[in-house]
């Protein structure tokens, strides 16, 4: 099904089972400890060995001399496998550096050898009597060094996946020099790590020249195809299979060496292997957010109408890596007839950076809404009113694309009335309860939206059960139950009746899950697949299919009705199809909106800053499931509130590393840190991006979050902070005295 | 982790005793901090010796008025002990700070005090490091140093003590009884126990070779206003970046001692004197030979605003 007009009336317009609360069908399963987890398949390999991987001590350099024979004769050791003796391997599409190193080392623990044992603790053992000499190099480790001769860089987003280095409408600079009121400011993001809970892990099984994989992986077939690529083998040689995954927020979208070593693992071990990465390869031998240096400026007129506005962003990356695209919402979310964007990137030696929960635009906002903050307060001016003064129904650098959908002007004013926002002090510093200054701080939440190719098979069974197919994953986000909503639905079966099968390559390719895009793009998709089985279905009964009505287990047309099981008296009936995707996004500009007001608490004393209310409005097209959509919502809050707070990757210059690469060093907030949470989404149907007319939330949530809680504690104590996190240390000396 | 032996213990002097003549030997109590560092390889115990079984489990009144904590007190059952909430209500809120509440059902009052630093590049046996590897470098002070000491350190070690318990048991002037391989048992002052690093930060208490901790003995009950005050980027479940015990009195005068900032709990009596004239001249006097690195410089302001905070809470009390 190609979706290239704007959707018409369609049967998840009844909204029974789609827009409902329903729990998650997979609640139980993991509540009671079923569902199997890539470590966990107990079921269907029975005698795994067990790999554990040695990562570089190096961040630059290469292998000297690399000395297996003590790891070789220690207990219970059944392979090892390094780069000088897993024969030639490619390198995946979507991977900067290699996930097995050697002799080249490119960053950090990268992986260099696998060790295979008998038990975990064997491998484990074994795998620190691996003797590596290191030859090191120099490494380029320092972002703002080497910001200072990066070039400018190509958007990666664009269709042509090249746009220009830099964006321009109008005339900014003169725009800006003419601009009676301006701001002008630096702010800095860190690198973030994602910090699912569930690390990478792979079970690996060969059966001849036939792989079959069981992995934690977001994107079934990317995955599939880079494994495919960096073996050298046909990728219908390779199953993979990630039917529950522990969280992704994006480290997981690709292959990364746990997989691959699990499969040269096995392969030298001439048996099944597991491998799962350890905590502090998370963050140096996976992807992380990677850090930014912002520079915006923005010039208005006296009553705050924007007419110069500039987002300027630098980052870094390994070698052929990507900018951190944290200028996207600036091109789109305000009005101003003068714009500039631009992204440099520098060559670091670090980790690679990559995607992280709304890649981008959670970066970017954290910076420029901050930015819109400061201007707010130079105009004398209430931060709401200057969004609201500067919204566009169009996309500002081509007036001639509307938004499919936006309705930002009602998330703030909702947003405000139902905060008190208009019991907030516009005075900084001059709120007190007993030894807190306290604040209220807010900023808009924006995302584009995408939509990827997706499909799905489903299959109505001679017991008039539903059976949808789809290599779309669960990362904890909902799809399972979404999908049976939607599938319910267009078969007018109750959910009960539909069972969902996920996260196989054996299954059709789908969206997969990141970018916000999984929830619309994939079950857009078994949309696509049950009107083929409604026709099918309308064709065996004899209905002419555009008019019948599927409900209630019933066929409904014309003036008769059948019974939907008769359908497959003589044998079921199966249809597969995928949405795609015409040229909707050309003429509509499509992104989700929101807004977040925070009330933040700073003590007096030592500077501690607390989160006490959250408020999020969203407007994001249909919301598919209100209760997974909230935790969603709620579970990016509290990410964003990590951003704003706590969460950084601490950089060693010297010796190229991330330094607090474990749970305890790198904080993310803890239950106590997050306080009574509210989420509102605003009825909203967008027609123009699917069949479904949803998109997405789960990106949304996060972004402007951190700003609104820095605009709150600014609002609090008086005291500015542009670099992330905001910790007490950087505002304690401007602090009113104490003693 | 590496292989090692494993024995149960019956006898505190056995134990000691075994402890002493046994190579790589090391006891093992709650297992929280050490099994951490086995997995990771910093801590190489070739036999560990289980002293779960030994009787040091109870909270007793001693003679002059104070009070005995068995070595293997859970932390959960001493914060929740109503004489020491009562009597001693700086050691509960502080126990009560650390770790989890699954953490502190494991930990024991003796482990608490012998747990080790959570210096990152400790933690990274990559990295050069003089507590874990002596001789080898410190990476920690021209690295990654926020959470680190910025007094009592050294030029091969600027790690902290993590310890909440340690910091009110150095204001209440605890002591730590111990026996050792010969059966002789001893008295240490809190003050003492722990060593400063010097050139050598791989050794950190005064205990002796297998000389095994039976019991921290509080004296009799401190008058005053008992407050812990825990400073740190997160609500909960998080190391201090600067805590502060102190026991005050109406005066003005009182005890106080910091955690977060040393590689002990950090108490300078005589700058006690200072008390009365506020935050400021005392905390100059605690830290005044402080030497802190530019990412925890900011440590210094901390102790002095977290110290005002103290008293001023004491002053609504």
């Amino acid at each position: 099904m190609k979706f290239d007009t704007a959707a018409e009336a369609n049967p998840i317009d009844r909204m029974r089972v789609v827009g409902r609360a329903h729990p998650r069908i997979d609640g139980p399963l993991k509540t009671t400890g079923r569902a199997a987890y890539a470590y966990e398949h107990h079921d269907v390999v029975t005698n795994p060995a067990y790999g554990v991987i040695v990562g570089s001590a190096i961040g630059k350099g290469r292998i000297a001399r690399i000395d297996l024979t003590v790891a070789e004769r220690a207990p219970g050791v059944i392979a090892v496998v390094t780069a000088e003796n897993a024969g030639k391997l490619g390198k995946g599409k979507h991977n900067t550096a290699k996930l097995l190193g050697g002799p080249d080392i490119d960053h950090y623990h990268q992986a260099v050898a696998v060790v295979v044992a008998t038990t975990f603790e064997q491998a484990t053992a074994a795998a620190a009597l691996v003797r590596v000499e290191y030859a090191q190099a120099e490494g380029r480790f320092d972002l703002d060094e080497a910001l200072k001769t990066a070039p400018l860089a190509k958007d990666p987003n664009s269709p042509e996946k090249q746009g220009p280095p830099e964006s321009r409408t109008g005339d900014f600079e003169q725009a800006f020099a003419q601009a009676p009121v301006k701001l002008d400011e630096l702010y800095t993001t860190p690198d973030q790590s994602h910090s699912m809970m569930e690390p990478h892990a792979s079970l690996a099984a060969w059966n001849g020249e036939e792989l079959t994989i069981w992995t934690s992986n977001q994107m079934i077939d990317w995955g599939r195809t880079d494994l495919a690529i960096t073996l050298g083998i046909p990728k219908e040689n390779v199953r993979f299979v990630s039917p529950y995954v522990g969280g992704g927020f994006g480290c997981k979208l690709f292959l990364r060496s746990d997989a691959v070593m699990a499969a040269l693992g096995a392969k030298a071990a001439g048996r099944p292997v597991k491998v799962a990465l350890p905590r502090p390869f998370v963050p140096n031998s996976t992807t992380h957010r990677p850090a930014t240096r912002q520079r915006i400026r923005i010039g208005a007129t006296a009553d705050g109408n924007i007419l110069a506005i500039a987002h300027e962003s630098g980052s870094g990356n390994l070698p052929d890596g990507q900018p951190e695209t944290a200028t996207n919402q600036t091109r789109l979310l305000y009005a101003g007839a003068n714009r500039l964007t631009s992204m440099r990137l520098a060559v670091l030696d670090l980790p690679e950076g990559n995607a992280m929960r709304a890649p981008g635009e959670a970066p970017g906002l954290m910076a420029l809404e901050i930015a819109m903050d400061e201007l707010a307060e130079k105009l004398g001016m209430d931060p709401v009113e200057l969004r609201v003064r500067n919204d566009t129904q169009v996309d500002p650098e081509k007036p001639e694309r509307p938004f499919s959908e936006r309705n930002l002007v009602g998330c703030l004013r909702e947003g405000a009335e139902r905060f008190g926002w208009q019991r907030r002090n516009s005075s900084p510093g001059a709120v007190r309860d007993g030894n807190w200054l306290v604040g209220m701080g807010m900023a808009v939440a924006f995302r584009n939206n995408m939509n990827i190719p997706s499909g799905a098979r489903v299959r109505l069974g001679q017991d008039g059960r539903v059976t949808v197919e789809t290599d779309m994953t669960d990362i904890g986000t909902g799809s399972y139950t979404i999908i049976a909503q939607t599938a319910a639905e267009m078969m007018g079966v109750d959910i009960e009746n539909v069972l969902v099968r996920l996260g196989d390559s054996a299954f059709p390719i789908s969206s997969g899950s990141g970018g916000q895009f999984g929830a619309n793009s994939s079950t857009s998709g078994v949309y696509a697949a049950c009107v083929k089985l409604r026709e099918a279905v309308a064709q065996r009964l004899g209905f002419n299919s555009a008019d019948a009505t599927f409900t209630h287990g019933q066929v409904l047309g014309g003036n008769r009705s059948a019974k939907l099981i008769d359908a497959v008296r003589d044998g079921e009936l199966v249809a597969e199809d995928k949405i795609e995707w015409g040229g909707l996004d050309k003429s509509y500009q499509q992104s989700t909106f929101g807004a977040h007001f925070v009330e933040a608490a700073v003590d007096g004393f030592t500077g501690e800053i607390r989160v006490r209310r959250m408020l999020a409005v969203c407007a994001a097209g249909r919301i598919l499931n209100p209760l997974t959509a909230r935790s969603q919502v709620i579970g990016a809050m509290t990410m964003g509130v990590g951003a704003a707070l706590m969460e950084e990757l601490a950089v060693d210059k010297r010796r190229g590393f991330f330094v607090n690469h474990d749970l305890a060093g790198y904080e993310v907030p803890v239950h106590a840190d997050i306080p009574h949470q509210e989420v509102i989404f605003l009825d909203e149907a967008d027609d123009k991006v699917s069949p479904m007319k949803a998109k997405g939330v789960a990106e949304l949530g996060i972004c402007g979050v951190a700003a609104a809680v820095a605009n709150a504690v600014y609002n609090a104590t008086g005291v500015r902070v542009r670099d992330y996190p905001v910790t007490l240390d950087k505002h304690l000396n401007s602090l009113p005295a104490v003693s | 982790m590496r292989s090692f032996t494993y024995e149960r213990a019956s006898l505190a002097q056995e134990a000691a005793a075994k402890a002493q003549e046994t190579p790589g030997a090391k006891f093992i109590a709650g297992g929280t901090n050490l099994l951490d560092l086995m997995k990771l390889e910093i801590e190489t115990p070739q036999h560990l010796i289980d002293v779960n079984g030994l009787k040091f489990d109870k909270i007793e009144k001693t003679e002059d008025g104070g009070l005995r904590i068995g070595a293997l007190v859970r932390n959960t059952a001493l914060a929740a002990d109503m004489r020491v909430r009562r009597d001693y209500g700086v050691l509960s809120r502080a126990l009560l700070a650390g770790a989890s509440g699954q953490l502190r059902n494991k930990a024991t009052t003796a482990g608490n005090l012998l747990q080790r630093t959570r210096c990152p590049y400790f933690y990274d046996t990559n990295q050069p490091c003089n507590k874990r590897t002596p001789g080898s470098g410190c990476a920690a002070i021209a690295g990654y140093s926020r959470q680190l000491g910025v007094i009592g350190v050294s030029e091969a070690c600027i790690a902290t003590n993590p310890s909440d318990m340690a910091v009110a048991m150095r204001a209440l002037d605890a002591e730590v009884e111990t026996i050792d391989a010969a059966g002789r048992t001893r008295k240490i002052p809190i003050a003492d126990f722990h060593r400063l690093p010097g050139d050598r930060p791989d050794l950190e208490t005064t205990l002796s070779s297998g000389e095994l901790i039976t019991a921290v003995t509080l004296p009799p009950p401190l008058r005053g206003t008992h407050i812990y005050k825990k400073v740190r980027d997160r609500a909960s479940y998080a190391f201090a970046l600067v805590s502060v015990a102190a026991v005050l009195q109406r005066d003005g005068t009182g005890r106080l001692a910091v955690g977060g900032v040393a590689p002990k709990p950090w108490r300078i009596e005589k700058a006690e004197a200072e008390l009365r004239g506020g935050a400021k001249p005392f905390s100059a006097r605690l830290l005044a030979d402080a030497k802190p690195t530019n990412e925890n410089a900011f440590k210094v302001t901390l102790v002095e605003r977290t110290v005002a905070a103290v008293m001023h809470e004491a002053r609504q009390k």
